[in-house]
Parts: C-alpha cells; sequence; structure tokens
C-alpha cells in the first residue's frame, strides 16, 4: 500500500516533509506550549490573553479558509456563524436550568461546544441552500447581508433572549465553569507560578486549531478535497463529471461554519461576555484579510495571516512600552501604529491581488490558479462561469 | 471587537467600528397608520430614493462594463460628502455667496461641482491602481481588492480627518410645506428634485451621446462593442468617473439631510444602493434609478411598521431574497449565458 | 431498442434557433457522428444532452429516461459523459488527479471518512489511483501521470479529456471534435482510440469536421445545418447526399466529404 500510495502524490500535493520544515515545525510548537507558561510566571497575563486571542483567530481563518481557499466562495458574513456559536452556547448555558428547574445539570461548555458547533454548522446549511447556487459576487454581497442580519436581530433582542446591545450574561444569568478548570487550577499551579483560568482556555484553543488543521488537512487530500479543486478551477467541467456543485460548495460552507461555531462558543466562554458588537462585518473582512494575507488555501497561510492580523498591532503596541524597543518607537508613535493597523490592511489587501494574489505563504496550487499564464478576459471568464443559477440544485445526497 | 474588547476588559468600550446608518428616519411618533402618515412616509421615501438611486447607478455602470462588484463605491458617497464640507467651508469665507439667494445657488453648484469632480477623479484613480492590474484575473481578486481600497478609503477618512460624526451646513432657508397633512421642507425638495434632473441628464448622456452609446453596447456585448473599435479603456474611465461622482452628490444630500457625516456613513447606504440596482437588474441603468425610488419607499414604509432597530433589515431581507429567486432583478430580462 | 432518443428538440436563444425540431437516435454500441458546418447546432445539441441547456421544446430520452432539464451531474449519474470543443481540464491538477476527480460519482467515502481515514476509505482512496492509472494507460497517457494538465500539448489534452470522461464509467460519451488541432498522426491514434472506446462496450456520439474520422469509424452519420437535420444515414450514403454537398459548399468541403 504505501508504495502505491506515494504515487499520489505529485508536484501539487505535498511530498514528504524536509527535515527543515520538521525542525521548525517543532520550534514553533514549543513556542506555542511553552511561551505562554514563561509570560504566566513572569506574571505577564496580558501576553498569554493575546496568544489566547490570536488562537481564536486562527480557527476563524482556517474555518474560513474552506469556504475561501478551498471551495473559492468568499463568504462575507462569516462571522455571523461565529456569533451563532457564541451565542448558541451562552444561551444554552444558563437558559436550559432555568427551563428545566434546578435539578437539571447545566450544560457544561464540554457538551455545548457540539452543539454550538452543530448549531453553527445548521445555520450554514440552511443559509448556504438557497444561496449557494448564485455567482461568486453575488454571494459575497448576500453572506453579507445575512451576516448583517444576524447582528441587527442579535441587537434587538430577538426572541427576548439575546438581552439586544447589552450582552450576555445579563444580570442573575450565570454561565457554568468547564469540568477541569479547578481540577486544573489546584494541580498545576506550583509555586509563584499560578495556572490560571486564561491558560486553561490558552491550551484549550490551541488543542482545537490543531484538531482543525488535521480535519483540514486530510479532507483536502480526499474525494470531497478534489472535488473542491475541479469546481473552484471549471464548475461547467466539474458538474460534466459528475460534482454536484451545490453540494460540493454546501460542504466547505457548512464545515466552514462549523468552525466558526466552534471558535465562538470558545471565544465566549473564555470571556464569559457576549455583545452584537463584537460580530460586525469588520469582523467578517478581517477574518477574509487574514486568509487572503496568508494565502487562500494555505494552511500555514491561514494560521500566518492570523497571527500577523491579531497580534502584531498589540505586539507594537506593547513593545513600545518595553525597554526592548523603547529607543526606537516611542509610546505615542506604537499607539498610532496599531490605529493605522485596518489601514494598513486594507491597503495590504489592495496591494496583495495586485502583486501577489496567492499571498505570503501561498498554496502552490492555488498560487497556479491565481496567477493564469493564459490570460483570460473577464468576458470570456464571465463565459465560463455557468449560469448556475439556473442549472444546479442541491441534491439530497447531503441532507 | 474581540481583540480589543478582551485585551481591554471585558467591557471595554473601544468601539473600532460602530455601524451607525445615517439615514435614520424622522419618527412619525404615530402609531396608527393614516393615509397622511402614508404620504409622509411617501415623501422620506422618495427623498430617500433619489440618493439610493444616485449611488445605485455607480454599482450598475460599474458592473455593466466591469462585471464587478465595486465595493469601494459607499466611500465615493462618503468621500462625496466630505469634499462637500470642504467645499462648503471654503466658499462660506466669501460673502459673495452668502450674501445673496443667488449666491447661494451659485455656492451649491459650485459645491456640487467640486465635489463630483474631485471625487469622480478618486473614482478613476482607484479603477487604474487597484482594478485595472486585475483585469485578467479571477473574479474574486478584484473583489477582494474592491473591500481593501473601501477600508483603506474609510481608515484614511478615520484617520486624517476625524473619527468623529462631524455636523453639516445647510444653506437652504428652513421651510416646509405641509400639503393635506403631509409636509416636505426644502431640504427633501432639493434632493428629490436635483436627483431626478440629475438622473435625466444621465439617461440622456447614455442614450444620446457618443461615449454614452458606448457604454451601452459594452455592457451589452463586450466583445462586439471591442469589435466595432470602442475603446474599453475610455469606456471604463467614463463610468469610474460618472458613478463616483454622482454616488458623491448623494453624499451631500444625505449630509444636508441628517446634519451630519461620518467616515463609516458609506456603508449601510452602499448595501441598500447595492440593492436598489439589484432589484433594477444590475447593469441596466434605469432598472437602478426605479430600483433607488422602490427601495426607499418599500423602507420608509416599512418604517411604519417595524420598529426602528429592524428597519436595515428591510433592505438586506430584499436584497437576498431577490437574489437568490430573481438575481437577473425584477426589472430586467434574463439571459441565457453561454457556455 | 434505442439508448438515447433526441425527438423533435428545439433550443431557441432569443430569435435564434439553434437546433430546430431534431429527431434522431442512438442505438447501444453505435458509433453516430453528428456533423455539420460551423454555427449548425451540434455543441448546443451537446449541451443540452449534458444539462448545461434545458431544451425550449422536445423530448431527450436516455435509457429510459426523459432527461430534459436535469442538473448536468445528475445526468452525468446516469451515464452520459462529455468532451469539450475548448478543452476543459482542470489545469492546475495533474493528468493523474484529472482522471481521479472523473471517479468523483463511482466513489462514496465521505468527509467523516476522509477525516477518520477508515480502511474503506484507504481502500476506496486505492482502487481510484489504480482505475485512474488504468484509464490513462487505456488513452497512452501513463507516462505523463504528475505532469500538470496546463503543461501537455494540446494532443493529449484531449486524450486527457476523453479519460476524465471514460472514468465516469458513462454508457455513451460525447466527444466534441476531439481531433481539432491534431497532427494527422494524433488524428490516427485517435481515431484507433475512438475504436477502443466502442470496444469497450461504450456508445459514442461524435461531433467532428475532419472527414476521414468520420467517415472512417462512424456507423451512421446525422448532419445538421442551421439547427435543423438535413440528413441520416450511412457514411456512404451522406457522402452521397446532395443537400449536405450543398449545406458544406459555403467551406469549399465538397472534396473534404469525398475524401473518406
Ligand atoms: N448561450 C447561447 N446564447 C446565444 N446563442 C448561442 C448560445 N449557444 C450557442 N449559440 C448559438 O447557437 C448557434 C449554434 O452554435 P453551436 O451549437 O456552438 O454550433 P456548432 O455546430 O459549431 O457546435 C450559434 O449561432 C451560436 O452562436
Ligand atoms: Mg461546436
Amino acid at each position: 500500500m504505501g508504495g502505491s500510495k506515494m504515487d499520489i502524490k505529485t508536484k501539487i500535493a505535498s511530498g514528504p516533509i524536509p527535515l527543515w520544515k520538521w525542525i521548525m515545525y517543532a520550534v514553533i510548537m514549543v513556542i506555542v506550549v511553552a511561551a505562554p507558561i514563561y509570560f504566566q510566571s513572569v506574571q505577564n497575563f496580558f501576553f498569554v490573553r493575546i496568544f489566547a486571542v490570536v488562537g481564536i483567530y486562527v480557527m476563524l481563518s482556517l474555518g474560513l479558509n474552506i469556504v475561501v481557499g478551498y471551495a473559492g466562495l468568499l463568504d462575507l458574513g462569516y462571522i455571523a456563524f461565529y456569533a451563532m456559536g457564541a451565542y448558541v452556547g451562552i444561551i444554552l448555558g444558563f437558559k436550559l436550568p432555568e427551563v428545566f428547574g434546578s435539578g437539571f445539570e447545566p450544560w457544561t461548555f464540554w457538551t455545548l461546544l457540539p452543539v454550538a458547533a452543530l448549531a453553527a454548522a445548521g445555520t450554514g446549511i440552511a443559509l448556504g441552500t438557497p444561496v449557494l447556487r448564485l455567482r461568486g459576487d453575488y454571494l459575497a454581497i448576500v453572506t453579507l447581508g445575512f451576516g448583517e442580519i444576524v447582528r441587527i436581530a442579535l441587537n434587538n433582542n430577538i426572541f427576548g433572549i439575546t438581552n439586544g446591545a447589552k450582552g450576555l450574561p445579563g444580570p442573575g444569568q450565570r454561565i457554568p465553569t468547564p469540568a477541569g478548570m479547578e481540577w486544573a487550577k489546584a494541580n498545576l499551579s506550583f509555586g509563584d507560578f499560578a495556572f490560571s483560568k486564561d491558560l486553561f482556555w490558552y491550551y484549550l484553543i490551541v488543542v482545537l486549531c490543531l484538531a482543525t488543521i488535521f480535519v483540514v488537512r486530510r479532507l483536502d487530500d480526499s474525494r470531497l478535497g478534489r472535488a473542491w479543486v475541479a469546481m473552484r478551477e471549471d464548475e461547467v467541467a466539474a458538474a460534466s463529471i459528475g460534482i454536484s456543485i451545490t453540494t460540493t460548495k454546501l460542504w466547505a460552507f457548512s464545515l466552514g461554519a462549523l468552525w466558526g461555531g466552534v471558535a465562538g462558543v470558545t471565544y465566549a466562554y473564555w470571556v464569559g461576555f457576549i455583545s452584537p458588537e463584537s460580530f460586525n462585518f469588520m469582523e467578517s473582512v478581517l477574518v477574509v484579510c487574514m486568509v487572503v494575507l496568508g494565502g487562500m488555501g494555505s494552511i500555514p497561510g491561514a494560521v500566518l495571516g492570523a497571527v500577523i492580523i491579531a497580534a502584531l498591532p498589540e505586539m507594537i503596541r506593547y513593545f513600545a512600552q518595553s525597554p526592548l524597543l523603547a529607543g526606537v518607537l516611542t509610546t505615542d508613535q506604537a499607539n498610532l501604529a496599531s490605529q493605522y493597523r485596518y489601514l494598513v490592511f486594507g491597503a495590504a489587501m489592495v496591494i496583495m491581488m495586485a502583486f501577489r494574489p496567492q499571498g505570503i505563504l501561498p498554496s502552490q496550487r492555488r498560487a497556479m490558479e491565481l496567477h493564469p499564464e493564459d490570460e483570460k478576459t473577464l468576458a470570456e471568464e464571465n463565459q465560463q462561469i455557468w449560469d448556475v443559477e439556473h442549472h444546479t440544485d442541491v441534491d439530497n445526497d447531503l441532507l | 471587537m474581540p481583540l480589543t474588547r478582551v485585551l481591554v476588559g471585558a467591557r471595554g468600550s473601544t468601539k473600532a467600528f460602530p455601524l451607525i446608518s445615517l439615514e435614520q428616519l424622522e419618527e412619525t411618533g404615530e402609531t396608527q397608520v393614516s393615509i397622511a402618515t402614508i404620504g409622509q412616509q411617501l415623501v422620506n421615501g422618495v427623498t430617500l430614493g433619489g440618493m439610493y438611486a444616485l449611488i445605485a447607478l455607480g454599482y450598475t455602470l460599474v458592473y455593466g462594463i466591469l462585471l464587478m462588484i465595486n465595493f469601494a463605491h459607499s466611500e465615493m458617497f462618503m468621500g462625496g460628502a466630505f469634499v462637500g464640507l470642504f467645499a462648503f467651508g471654503w466658499l462660506d469665507n466669501y460673502e459673495f455667496f452668502t450674501g445673496s439667494g443667488f449666491g447661494i445657488a451659485l455656492m451649491f453648484l459650485m459645491t456640487f461641482v467640486i465635489s463630483g469632480v474631485v471625487i469622480g477623479l478618486l473614482g478613476v484613480l482607484i479603477e487604474r491602481v487597484a482594478y485595472r492590474p486585475l483585469r485578467h484575473a479571477p473574479r474574486l481578486a478584484p473583489l477582494i481588492s474592491a473591500i481593501g481600497m473601501s477600508i483603506f478609503l474609510q481608515q484614511a477618512v478615520l484617520l486624517w480627518i476625524t473619527p468623529r460624526q462631524v455636523p453639516f451646513p445647510n444653506y437652504l432657508p428652513a421651510g416646509s410645506y405641509e400639503i393635506a397633512g403631509i409636509s416636505i421642507n426644502n431640504i427633501q425638495i432639493m434632493i428629490i428634485g436635483s436627483s431626478i434632473i440629475l438622473l435625466i441628464i444621465l439617461d440622456t448622456f447614455v442614450s444620446k451621446t457618443r461615449i454614452g452609446k458606448a457604454m451601452r453596447a459594452v455592457s451589452q456585448d463586450r466583445e462586439a462593442a471591442t469589435l466595432m473599435g470602442v475603446d474599453i479603456n475610455r469606456v471604463i474611465a467614463v463610468a469610474f468617473f460618472i458613478g463616483p461622482a454622482l454616488g458623491a452628490l448623494a453624499g451631500i444630500f444625505s449630509g444636508m439631510y441628517y446634519g451630519s457625516i461620518k467616515f463609516d456613513m458609506g456603508f449601510i447606504p452602499g448595501v441598500k444602493a447595492f440593492t436598489a440596482a439589484v432589484i433594477g437588474g444590475i447593469g441596466n441603468l434605469r432598472g437602478a434609478m426605479v430600483g433607488g425610488f422602490l427601495l426607499g419607499i418599500i423602507e420608509a414604509l416599512a418604517a411604519g411598521f417595524l420598529s426602528s432597530g429592524y428597519k436595515d433589515v428591510v433592505a438586506f431581507a430584499i436584497l437576498i431574497l431577490v437574489l437568490v429567486f430573481k438575481p437577473s432583478g425584477l426589472l430586467g430580462e434574463s439571459v441565457v449565458e453561454k457556455v | 431498442m434505442a439508448l438515447l432518443t433526441v425527438d423533435n428538440v428545439t433550443m431557441q436563444f432569443g430569435g435564434l434557433k439553434a437546433v430546430a425540431d431534431v429527431t434522431f437516435d442512438i442505438k447501444p454500441g453505435e458509433i453516430l457522428a453528428l456533423i455539420g458546418p460551423n454555427g449548425a447546432g451540434k455543441t448546443t445539441m451537446f449541451n443540452m444532452l449534458t444539462g448545461i441547456y434545458s431544451p425550449t421544446k422536445g423530448t431527450l430520452d436516455f435509457d429510459g429516461d426523459v432527461i430534459n432539464g436535469r442538473k448536468a451531474h445528475k445526468i452525468c449519474k446516469m451515464g452520459i459523459a462529455r468532451t469539450f470543443q475548448n478543452i476543459r481540464l482542470f489545469s492546475n491538477m495533474t493528468t493523474l488527479e484529472n482522471v481521479m476527480v472523473g471517479r468523483h460519482i463511482r466513489t462514496l467515502a465521505g468527509p467523516f471518512q476522509a477525516v477518520l481515514r477508515t480502511p474503506r476509505f484507504k481502500r476506496e482512496e486505492q482502487h481510484t489511483v489504480d482505475e485512474a492509472r488504468k484509464w490513462l494507460r487505456f488513452v497512452g497517457l501513463e507516462g505523463e501521470a504528475n505532469e500538470l494538465a496546463k503543461n501537455l500539448p494540446y494532443g493529449k489534452q484531449r486524450r486527457l479529456e476523453i479519460a476524465r470522461a471514460l472514468a465516469t464509467e458513462p454508457k455513451l460519451i460525447l466527444l466534441d471534435e476531439p481531433a481539432a488541432g491534431m497532427n494527422p498522426q494524433e488524428t490516427a491514434q485517435l481515431t484507433q482510440l475512438v475504436g477502443r472506446i466502442r470496444d469497450a462496450g461504450i456508445t459514442i456520439l461524435l461531433i467532428e469536421h475532419d472527414m476521414k474520422v468520420v467517415m472512417g469509424i462512424a456507423d451512421r452519420i446525422v448532419v445538421l445545418d442551421f439547427g435543423e437535420k438535413i440528413a441520416e444515414g450511412l457514411p456512404a450514403e451522406i457522402q452521397r447526399n446532395p443537400k449536405v454537398i450543398e449545406a458544406y459548399l459555403g467551406s469549399g468541403a465538397e472534396a473534404l466529404l469525398a475524401e473518406g
């Protein structure tokens, strides 16, 4: 088996991983695992939080990468699934005991994680089923509209359970702590080093990110992964060999939504508070920006994009205050630098598209697609975009 | 946003991007739906509709020719309002303009021209910088570039002009008229009147002038138009001048109507105007005009029934429904695409 | 019993009837050639048969089912595969991968199995590779398995497209000008390939301008002109048909017709 399995590996699919890459991964892993412990032990809690925030964005970026990178669908309302995970998680957390009385053992994070994730995926399927037939740019706008509707609904206390702009949990509503947290705090603290709530969540987030990477990699190298590439390259040809375009898109869309949900519920339980303001259009764009900057369709790219966009501005601000960079940047300059981040991200998206559409750490195949050698005019391209509006529909083999 | 939120503390108040829609309809305060309130909402709706129509034209012109959604178009609206603000501020220094009714009329005209030309040129520049290099790239690329441009422009205004909501001057003499219980004020009259005039001018331009006809030819059949010797780049440049210029004027109207402007004022009207363009069948100029007024009226009427918190949902819902069920628009005809 | 029956089919684009009231059928195991001058409506017929267009009028009956307006991917599942006049390969996939995607409808493993790498998944993947290699050998591309599709020379791209279509295990394969742009040697190979496809038990509907190919391998020929069927019959009959000769006269193809 091994020998002929290797034959599948082509120039495109990753070959054996070279040693230097192994070493690099190992170094990254050591930093990921050990750095927060170090920061915690030197009482630098701010950095521990930055690590966890970046972790959440890495998850979002990896999830959206399935949609944008693998399926080639621009989703501008991705944050709505993140919101869905967060709200479903929090609401079930306090609502179930309210409904079933005090005898009810509240669902903790561990139960809520899959439930919220599935709720987000379900929302993805419900939205995706009618809209995935649309052409790319229409889809982008529709998802944007969907994201805004979700935010507005949350803001208006829809069904009377989201507590509007004030956010959740409201006064008197308690969300359960996950099992394991108390144990970790009690057993993993040594001397001056106190294992904190933030550390607990941080490691959980890391595990979830690794799980995401694991799943995405395996999907990529499978029947579904090949169908994604085929569909991205030529929908008409893909349909002509029996690939259901809508189903294939729906898989990407709902898997992306699933990870949005996972990130959402994790974020919500970590921070312990959510409000609609956290789920605005700009957040969706930021995540798109992470995927684009890092490299569409590339896992290392999605991770790097999230790290750059989520961490860099905060790092600059922080380091300006530390003796390390004190001479280089004044605090004011550093604050300015972090204020300029959106401006820089916006410009980066424009520049990237013109000069390096494949991103910083591109997927090889995506890079080739984005730099077509045979230049097609947009009109021709448009001709090729088969009028999916009229010809594809969801078939039942998914639902 | 979570990042700042987490770092500042759970309930920190750093709002990076509050999405405040500016076109708040005046609440009539009446709960009963009378003929007069409907009439009143119609007047408000037509006012909004005029602005939507002006912005929608920009989306539809560009889409017709380049088949791309110019996501940065909403910033033309916002930019137009700011340039208008500066133009008014500058002209205000001269007594000639403030002294007489004629002067004021001239001041408006000059402001419109300045804002239209500046933003029109900005539009042309953006096309050169952000879209032209991507004309042969996959369709996702220009869309992403446009989103980046939109963020860039918003941030540029936020950082280099002001992050705050700033008052917008009104040089029109205050005045409102009441007909059968429906009131209409000078600003509304001006907005409705000017947008209709502008729409007529554009329509004539497109159907009568050489370059206008070329634009239509390109949007109907690009290849055939090229074969007939139409200079595509010129057509694109003209579309990227006219669209933003009209959007800029809508921005000034919006500033006058609501009395204030802000760097993020473009987003919601932008999406709504895009909805208007979609209703009218994107690429279809008259469709966009009708779609704009239609959306304005629907929205104003719906505002009478829905809580004001949900009024933006109407446009988003219409957008989704039209795209899902009739992507060719309610007014356009559908064509089978060639394979 | 016909495998495919095209009954009074019309396809109208605005004012243009690209296909007008065309009727013909294909028997199992047959090679039917569809010929006619450029713009006659041949590709449009293929597009209707593969679900890209839905006929304005008439019925398309495949293997006992009406396929009018069905989704393209469903029609493929029912057993019709095709190639395109202007080659549509997945250009940034390798030759092997292109054919592997062609196995899509013959494989089942879902995302869950892919994530868990179940034994069934592994077996299926291996089988997919084996099948893909088999079809590459069939069309003579086994040496180029790891080449990117877009880097293949033109003639090989055409053959790869055929391999991809064959990998779906169709009952009927539609070939749209497979010999276009090929040199005489490649054309000869292609003719031989088409014969082997038929020998493999697959029915063939062929659009081709090269009369040498058509006259050499077609069992029967249907001729379209301006959307209408102007003739149908054995190659020898078609060659002599005055209507056909007239239709081709414009393109000076009288000699061409006689070539076969
Ligand atoms: N989607 C379409 N819209 C309008 N006209 C079309 C479309 N597809 C094909 N046609 C027209 O139908 C006619 C037949 O085309 P086609 O079937 O491609 O001819 P051929 O026999 O050369 O393959 C041509 O005039 C072509 O322009
Ligand atoms: Mg043809």
